[in-house]
Order: structure tokens, then C-alpha cells, then sequence
């Protein structure tokens, strides 16, 4: 089967709130615009600063990557996907109000719809979900999963509870029963401090912290069993960095052999769970520069079917048109850009079939 | 290697549900009685060495699932005082990693004071008397 690689994280971007509404409620919308409702950008992206996206990739007046034109000629003809996977980063899934969440992200999912997947047929798209609300999130799930562009459910790292508790379980069984991975991407919808210690003065520390907010939603999704209970469930890490891992489940497994009785369903060593249930998005990839490094890191991982290729576009994570890291082997990179995606993401399969 | 008899405790000195350490050709050996049944582990585990005599002895956490929690085997594991880590005291083996980690086990029996009186034995601190049942490691 050859259908060419997978980028497994692009960012369209919702311009402006007012493109939403043509797919709000009369109620919703006049709401939004007595309430004078614009922007709604997460804290954790905001569009003016350098990550949000790379230099030569943001437009003069629109925000970067607000236009199927811009993503044409800046990352689809460049790198040439067959398939790219449409995240969404947007506030919608932090709004308070579960109902105004769970509108907005219907109105989110509905715009991909129309002004991306149905223009383009290299792109594909994550389910937006008001996650924090489990009971509405489902209800779009299985709104939209009829659709088979939409190849997963995509959450923010910064929930208001940790991810494998059992209130978000009712999402993780639809997903599983909808061969739907959960997407965890990077950002917070802003219920606690955005780092274990409390808030930090600076965006740059916030960034960087969110390996801490990954970290914790790993250990939680594992030892809350969730992958006991799910047991075909997949999840990818977006956007979390790379390199953190192994010595992180290394401690983890640590930790296991001394305290396991406290979560006796857990049947095999953290690593393992990692291993057959986790994946990875390869930007940022957080290494040194030098190929060597990155073996060693990819070897540490003890796996070659975990990291997903993604060029992040339009986020400033890389210079240039070279988005895999350096030192790669073609055969591993075939892995990451071809295999590992069409398994990780089942409704891919069925098109390259 | 032929192996000599150590005689190491009178049953009464390790009742059921408790254990000793005891002492054979310069090791130290942890000597379980488990319902009547003796085993004889070297008191070091396998993975740093701490002293398995003075670890909890405790049961086997498992589960059908998440949620579910269920004590069986009580009595029949003991957990390193360093770093947690569970051995079955029937079999050496680690709980987690049973085919890699393991402590060393010895063979160990009760016998009778008067067959052990025919001989040979080694009874360091022992008088063995006819009367007596014993606990004896072959080693």
C-alpha cells in the first residue's frame, strides 16, 4: 500500500469568531453579538506571538493559516501530503459555558467542513469537542463520525480534570467504538495554573511547561486504567515534545514496581501501555540538532511505530522545508510518515485500501 | 555438588505466618513458614540487595478491572523495605517481572529429630534432640 506520507498536524485557523456563525443558533448567534463575542484564540496560542507561526508563513494583514490558499501554497505543495490532518486549535473548547463550548465546536466542526475538507481532498480533520462537558462532547462525536474525514477526537492537554478519570470515559468509549483516536493536543482551557508550581510571569516558561500538563494526563490515562478498559484505544500526543519520554517512563515503570498494588488492573509495566497505546507527533521533536541525538532518543523509546510525522504548520517549530528531525533513517521514515499514521488512524486505512 | 543438612530452627520457632533469618554457610536466608509449609529465600533482593526479612509480608492486589479490587493469596508475598518490589515467597519470582527477577530460593524441609540424629548433619546452634521436629536446608 503506498498512498504517500501523512502530516499528521496542520493548524487552519478560524479568523475571525464571525465565520462561525452561520452554523450557530439564532439564539447563539445574536448572544455572540450582544456580548460583543470576538477572537476567543486560546491564551496558550496567542496569534501575535513568534511560535504561532513562522515568519515566512504569516501574512501581512489575516492571521497566519486562515486561508485554504495559504495552506495550499505554503504546506500541502511543499510537503506534499496525501493526507493532512486538520487540528484546530481554537478557544471553543475552553469556554466555560458547556453549552456555549459544545455550540461553538459543532459551529468549528461544520466550518471544516465546508471551507476546508469539501475544497481540498488531501485534508482530513479532528472532531472538536467541548471535552471538559464529557455528555455533550459525545453527542458531537457521534454527530460527526458518520463523516469519515473526520479521523479524531482532539482534546487540550489542559483539562479540567485529569484525562483518564472516569467522567471521560464516555468520550474514550465512542471514539473506541468509532475507530476514532483521542488527539491531546498542546494548549489549556485554563481551570488551573498552567504549571504544577502555579502561574509563571512569562509565555516562554508556559510553553515549555506544557510537557509537565502531558505528562500528567499520561500517568493519569494509564493508571486510571484506561487502556484496560478501551483496550482498542489510541492515543496521540500533539505537539507535546519528543524527547521527555523515556526517562519519564522509565521512572514511571519505576514507580510501578513499588506502588502497583494501589492500581491493581494494570496488568503490565507503564512502558508497555506507552508502547501499544501511545503516539507522538514528530514537531516539536525538543532535540538537539545533531542526528546521532535523536537515534539515541528514538532508540530510548524502544518502539518504531510511535511518532507520527507533522510539519505543526503554521507554528514556528522549524526553519526550512526539512520537518522530520535530523539523523533519520529513510526506512524509519517511511515508518513515521506512512505506516505509523495509516495505523494509528484506522479511517485513513480505508481510502489507501 | 552433594549438599550437607543445616538444621536451622525447631518448627515451633517459626510459627505459621511468620518467618526468621537464619544463617547457612555466610548467607543469610529468610526462612517463611506458610500454613505449615516452610521456604527458605536468601535474604537479598535481586535488585539492590535489601534485607527481605524485614520487609512487609503482605497479600496479591489484583483486578478484573479498573474499579475493582480484590485481595487473594494473604500472607503469600513479601515486599522489599527499599523499593517495594513484591516476591512470591512459594517461588522467588517478582510479581511484576517474574521471568527476569527472582530471589534465590533454597530447599528446605522439616524432618525429625531422630532420622536427623543417623546423620550427617550441621546443627550450629542447635542440640538436635530425637524428640524434636526441625527445619533443614540442604545447601
Amino acid at each position: 500500500m503506498d498512498v504517500g506520507p501523512v502530516d499528521c498536524d496542520i493548524h487552519p485557523n478560524v479568523p475571525e469568531t464571525h465565520v462561525l456563525m452561520p452554523f450557530l443558533s439564532d439564539y447563539w448567534r445574536e448572544q455572540i453579538t450582544t456580548r460583543a463575542i470576538d477572537g476567543l484564540d486560546l491564551n496558550t496560542y496567542p496569534p501575535k506571538t513568534p511560535l504561532y507561526a513562522r515568519k515566512d508563513w504569516r501574512p501581512e494583514k489575516a492571521k497566519a493559516a486562515s486561508t485554504l490558499e495559504l495552506l495550499r501554497t505554503q504546506a500541502l505543495d511543499r510537503f506534499n501530503p496525501r493526507f493532512a490532518i486538520c487540528n484546530i486549535v481554537y478557544g471553543a473548547q475552553a469556554v466555560f459555558n458547556g453549552d456555549l463550548s459544545a455550540a461553538l465546536c459543532s459551529a468549528v466542526n461544520d466550518w471544516i467542513i465546508q471551507e476546508w475538507l469539501n475544497k481540498d481532498a488531501r485534508l482530513r480533520a479532528s472532531i472538536i469537542v467541548p471535552f471538559n462537558d464529557p455528555e455533550l462532547a459525545v453527542d458531537e462525536i457521534e454527530k460527526r463520525a458518520g463523516d469519515h474525514r473526520f479521523v479524531q477526537v482532539m482534546l487540550l492537554t489542559g483539562s479540567e480534570m485529569p484525562l483518564g478519570r472516569r467522567q471521560f470515559w464516555p468520550i474514550y468509549r465512542a471514539a473506541e467504538r468509532h475507530g476514532l483516536p483521542i488527539g491531546i493536543h498542546a494548549g489549556a482551557t485554563a481551570r488551573h495554573a498552567s504549571t504544577y508550581t502555579g502561574w509563571p510571569s512569562h509565555y516562554i516558561e508556559e510553553y515549555s511547561a506544557q510537557a509537565q500538563s502531558f505528562q500528567g494526563q499520561l500517568l493519569s490515562l494509564i493508571y486510571e486504567g484506561v487502556f484496560v478498559k478501551f483496550p482498542a484505544l489510541k492515543v496521540v500526543l500533539i505537539e507535546s515534545g519528543v524527547t521527555w519520554l523515556p526517562s519519564f517512563t522509565s521512572r514511571a515503570d519505576h514507580t510501578w514496581r513499588a506502588l502497583r498494588a494501589e492500581v491493581p488492573w494494570l496488568d503490565r509495566a507503564p512502558s508497555q501501555f506507552v508502547r501499544d497505546h501511545i503516539r507522538l507527533t514528530t514537531q516539536p521533536f525538543d532535540a538537539p540538532e545533531d542526528g546521532a541525538t535523536v537515534r539515541r532518543i528514538i532508540d530510548l523509546l524502544d518502539s518504531d511505530s510511535m511518532l507520527l510525522f507533522a510539519s505543526d504548520y503554521p507554528h514556528w517549530q522549524f526553519d526550512g522545508d526539512d520537518a522530520l528531525p535530523p539523523g533519520i533513517s529513510d526506512e524509519l521514515a517511511r515508518k513515521i510518515m506512512v505506516d505509523n499514521p495509516l495505523a494509528t488512524y484506522p479511517r485513513l486505512r480505508e481510502l489507501a485500501q | 555438588m552433594t549438599t550437607t543438612k543445616h538444621v536451622v530452627a525447631t518448627i515451633e520457632e517459626v510459627p505459621p505466618g511468620q518467618h526468621k533469618k537464619v544463617h547457612v554457610k555466610g548467607r543469610d536466608i529468610a526462612l517463611f513458614n506458610l500454613n505449615g509449609e516452610f521456604y527458605a529465600l536468601g535474604d537479598k533482593c535481586p535488585h539492590e540487595a535489601g534485607s527481605l526479612c524485614t520487609g512487609k509480608v503482605v497479600g496479591l492486589a489484583i483486578s478484573k478491572e479498573p474499579g475493582d479490587y480484590q485481595l487473594v493469596r494473604p500472607g503469600e508475598f513479601v515486599k522489599c523495605p527499599w523499593h517495594g518490589w513484591e516476591f512470591d515467597i512459594r517461588t522467588g519470582q517478582s510479581y511484576c517481572d517474574p521471568q527476569k527477577t527472582r530471589v534465590r530460593m533454597y530447599e528446605s524441609h522439616v524432618e525429625n529429630g531422630d532420622e536427623l540424629a543417623k546423620g550427617p548433619y550441621v546443627a550450629e546452634t542447635f542440640k538436635v534432640s530425637v524428640d524434636q521436629q526441625y527445619v533443614v536446608i540442604e545447601l
